[in-house]
């Protein structure tokens, strides 16, 4: 029972790290870039939610209301602002430049909150939770995975039944030919940044509900979204959020045999994958 | 009275390729209403003169006038939005849309007129039949009537069709050559850079003669001599 | 007639090359005239400085971005505490067995992460170093999570007295910064080195005059993975304590090292050497700042690669074409026969 316990709350934990990949996974799909700040863009929404929920006295899930637009904002600024000058066939600037976004980011958390863990207050709905059998499920566990699952179907279904995922495809077949239809390619990518930021936003504020954080801890949440998007398969966003399952299961199980084990567990089952399927489980199908 | 500006004008045109200069000093003008013909051999800077005017290479500003407007510097999608369409060579559809997903990224823009989804499926019927197809399953000839009729759908003042005829068989390139005066019928205006010289003189009202990046001949398509034409674009 | 020469000297490079031995030798007599906190500051100048050159001949000729080679760093760290302390080996044996090792290990896992492509590929070897740093933290011999001493009898055991010792670990930072940016200038001018520049220029073209792309990276990651195993234990040897987290830290052997590489010139060797004086530069006189200094390092980093991708010395050799480091070849006599 213990261990169908853990495989149960390991693929609920995967519901929050396919939110960490999503966003990593929709902009890698457009433009090819690579976040290295990604992480840390997950911290900076909780701690902006901590500041929102204490300034103004709200919970964390309406603080949502706040954080995911200005998370957007920030997205789509930092996109027209830095990351276009970075875009190109040369993979070194993108790749540098968020490396020092990364390192910024993190030093000035520590500068404005410090290095205290800090955790979102939820009241009731972090420990309330429902009986499944023998089994208690958590209830904000199940909001996470919910939430999700609802996002993954979201992006699908922008990407392929919306103008704004033609103007994304269309992107990023070719950039030129998406021009000469009247695609500003500057405008599309921040936008595609701004969406993805909008999804780390949701991260990061569950991230926070669920465990405490500082401002070194998206360097690890990075390699979770990262290794979710690969495993999963490039491309493919269900993929993306299977591969967040078969991580968060592979954790839960490795905590199960011994806690010092758990990201390590994560980690290798990641590299097995990585030798046996290099394009993962589900890679999308070119062509 | 002065005369009204033409519709497009280059003046002066030094366009680079990479590290090397593809155009040199070009001058050319087309006015409203015109179906140009742009002909030259290999590396003679057809294709470098087309993406300079749709805005794929920036350059100084005053060297491509829209209706007397400089728009040299402008980006594609800005020069896109004043009604001048690419039809580029090797079609370059975008293999992750539909046929008609295709179609509809083209009127994206939302410039009004006569050319909508229903107007291509007219002109082209086999479209129609494969909407829902990936671009990338269609046959040559097919995937040429999309990149058409995706310049289209913007509903330009002008298009450039560069060299729509390349690699595809000779009972196809009649086929789009047929639908062609449908296409211009209306005051469209056309520039075709075009590989095939009796046919780019035939549908055509006036013809440039590229060479070595510099125009070398210019002349009315109905009247210009085959021994001009030879000597134009062989430099013999 | 004139004469056409191919040379790779240049008026700079042979000033340079005659003072080097000067310098060298001065260099190796610093315990007699620096004091004990210079002699320790030089140290950790050239450990940084091999650092940046190894990541450097990594990023900069072979392309793979690496932001884990903190996983070497920490990896010599704890192999050269594990010889040494648990299998009793001779600390001086230690360190060239510790490289051979660090070279074996990356073999493998080159072989793992190289099916990564380009940014992927830089997020995979952060893994590894996050596999590396679990995996340490498991060992209790070494002192789990919270990590060990080297214990007094091997300090003792490698030189005798504490000035001696120090200037033992000075001689082992300045042999091992020479031997790895000679080693890195040699290999790019052998025929390796030449065919891993025509692979950053242009791969295509690269691999169309058959050069084997996949084993020139390789063996660059290889070597480079040794070599910094290498640096890793002099780290540590200096000082005196490991732990997972300081053993495998991404900001102090990675971050750090990305900085000074990209404000002295990417892909190039002087870069590397450039960048390292001017990163302690900065941080002798603004490590006060704390947390604002590595945010403004950040900005510097990101300001340069936008807006002079080339760093400090691309900048300066554009300016005045001078090269240190004779590696370019250049046709001299043109002009005279004209």
């Amino acid at each position: 029972m213990d261990w169908i316990n853990a495989v149960i709350q390991g693929v609920l934990l995967g519901g929050l790290y396919a939110l960490f990949a999503a966003g990593l996974s929709l902009i890698f799909g457009v433009m090819r870039l690579v976040n290295i700040a990604h992480g840390d863009l997950i911290v900076l929404s909780a701690y902006l939610a901590l500041t929102v929920t204490t300034a103004l006295g709200l919970h964390p899930l309406l603080a949502l209301v706040i954080v995911v637009p200005g998370m957007a904002l920030v997205g789509y600024t930092l996109q027209r602002a830095i990351l276009n000058r970075t875009m190109g066939d040369d993979l070194l600037p993108p790749l540098l430049v968020t490396f020092g976004l990364s390192v910024i980011i993190q030093n000035a958390l520590l500068a404005g909150y410090s290095a205290d863990p800090q955790k979102l207050q939820a009241g009731e709905i972090e420990t309330a939770s429902v009986a499944l059998g023998s089994i208690a499920l958590g209830v904000m566990p199940l909001i996470v995975f919910a939430t999700a699952v609802v996002v993954i179907a979201a992006l699908q279904w922008m990407f392929y039944r919306t103008a704004l995922g033609r103007a994304f495809r269309a992107t990023s077949d070719n950039q030129d030919i998406a021009q000469l239809m009247g695609l500003n390619r500057a405008h599309v990518f921040g936008l595609a940044m701004g969406l993805s930021l909008a999804v780390t936003a949701l991260a990061g504020v569950f991230l926070g509900m669920r465990t405490s954080f500082d401002p070194a801890a998206g360097s690890a949440r990075l390699i979770f979204g990262f290794e979710a998007v690969i495993i999963g398969g490039l491309g493919n966003l269900w993929g993306t959020l299977a591969g967040g399952v078969i991580l968060g299961v592979a954790q839960t199980l490795g905590a199960k045999i011994n806690p010092g084990y758990q990201i390590l567990a994560g980690h290798l089952v990641f590299l097995a994958i990585l030798a046996i399927r290099p394009r993962g489980l589900f890679p999308r199908i070119d062509g | 009275m002065p005369m009204p500006d033409p519709i497009l004008t280059i003046e002066g045109l030094n366009a680079h390729y990479g590290d090397f200069q593809a155009l040199y000093d070009l001058s050319m003008h087309v006015e409203a209403g015109e179906v140009v013909a742009v002909i030259g051999a290999n590396g003679a800077g057809k294709t470098t003169l087309l993406r300079s005017i749709s805005g794929l290479l920036r350059n100084a500003p005053a060297s491509v006038l829209w209706r007397g407007t400089p728009i040299g510097a402008m980006r594609a999608d800005q020069i896109a939005a004043q009604g001048i369409a690419l039809v580029p060579e090797g079609r370059l559809l975008f293999p992750s849309l539909s046929v008609e997903e295709n179609l509809i990224i083209g009127g994206q823009s939302g410039r009004k007129g006569p050319w909508n989804l229903q107007r291509v499926y007219r002109l082209f019927p086999v479209l129609e039949e494969r909407r829902n197809q990936a671009s990338t399953s269609l046959s040559g000839g097919q995937q040429q009537m999309v990149a058409i009729g995706r310049a289209l759908m913007s509903n330009p003042d002008v298009v450039l069709m560069d060299e729509i005829s390349l690699g595809l068989a000779p009972v196809i390139i009649r086929q789009i050559y047929e639908a062609l005066p449908g296409i211009v019928g209306e005051g469209l205006t056309a520039v075709l850079v075009e590989q095939d010289i009796s046919k780019a003189l035939s549908v055509s009202t006036r013809v440039y003669c590229l060479q070595e990046g510099r125009v070398s001949l210019e002349g009315q398509s109905q009247t210009v001599s085959r021994d001009d034409i030879s000597r134009a674009y062989f430099g013999v | 007639m004139s004469t056409l020469t191919v040379t790779r000297r240049t008026r700079l490079s042979t000033v340079v090359l005659i003072l080097l031995a000067p310098i060298l030798i001065a260099l190796i007599a610093a315990p007699w005239w620096a004091g004990r906190a210079d002699l320790r500051l030089m140290g950790e100048i050239a450990l940084y400085m091999s650092l940046a050159t190894l990541w450097n001949l990594l990023a900069g000729y072979a392309g793979l971005v690496s932001v884990g080679q903190q996983a070497y760093v920490g990896l010599g760290g704890y192999l050269f505490f594990a010889l040494t302390m648990l299998a009793g080996i001779d600390p001086y044996v230690a360190l060239p067995l510790a490289a051979l090792a660090g070279a074996v290990i990356a073999a493998p896992v080159a072989v793992l992460i190289f099916r990564l492509r380009g940014a992927y590929f830089a997020i995979g070897t952060w893994v590894m170093a996050e596999v590396f740093r679990l995996s340490f933290a498991q060992v209790s011999a070494l002192g789990g999570g919270s990590g060990t001493s080297l214990s007094a009898s091997i300090v003792r055991g490698m030189a005798d007295g504490r000035a001696a010792r120090e200037a033992m670990a000075w001689w082992l930072a300045l042999g091992v910064a020479v031997l790895v940016i000679g080693a890195v200038v040699l290999f790019l001018r052998s025929r390796q080195g030449v065919a891993l520049t025509a692979i950053r220029d242009n791969e295509v073209a690269a691999r169309s005059l058959g050069i084997d792309i996949w084993r020139s990276k390789f063996i660059v990651y290889v070597v480079v993975g040794g070599l910094t195993t290498l640096v890793g234990c002099l780290i540590f040897l200096q000082k005196l304590r490991i732990s997972p987290d300081a053993a495998f830290s991404v900001n102090d052997w990675t971050a750090f090292v990305i900085f000074i590489v990209v404000i002295g010139g990417i892909g190039t060797i002087e870069g590397p050497i450039i960048g390292t004086l001017v990163f302690f530069a900065l941080r002798e006189t603004m490590a006060d700042l704390g947390t604002l200094y590595l945010i403004a390092l950040g900005l510097v980093a990101i300001v340069i690669m936008l807006k002079a991708p080339r760093g400090l010395w691309g900048f300066l050799r554009d300016r005045y074409n001078i090269e240190i480091f004779p590696l370019s070849r250049r046709v001299t006599g043109l002009n005279k026969g004209a």
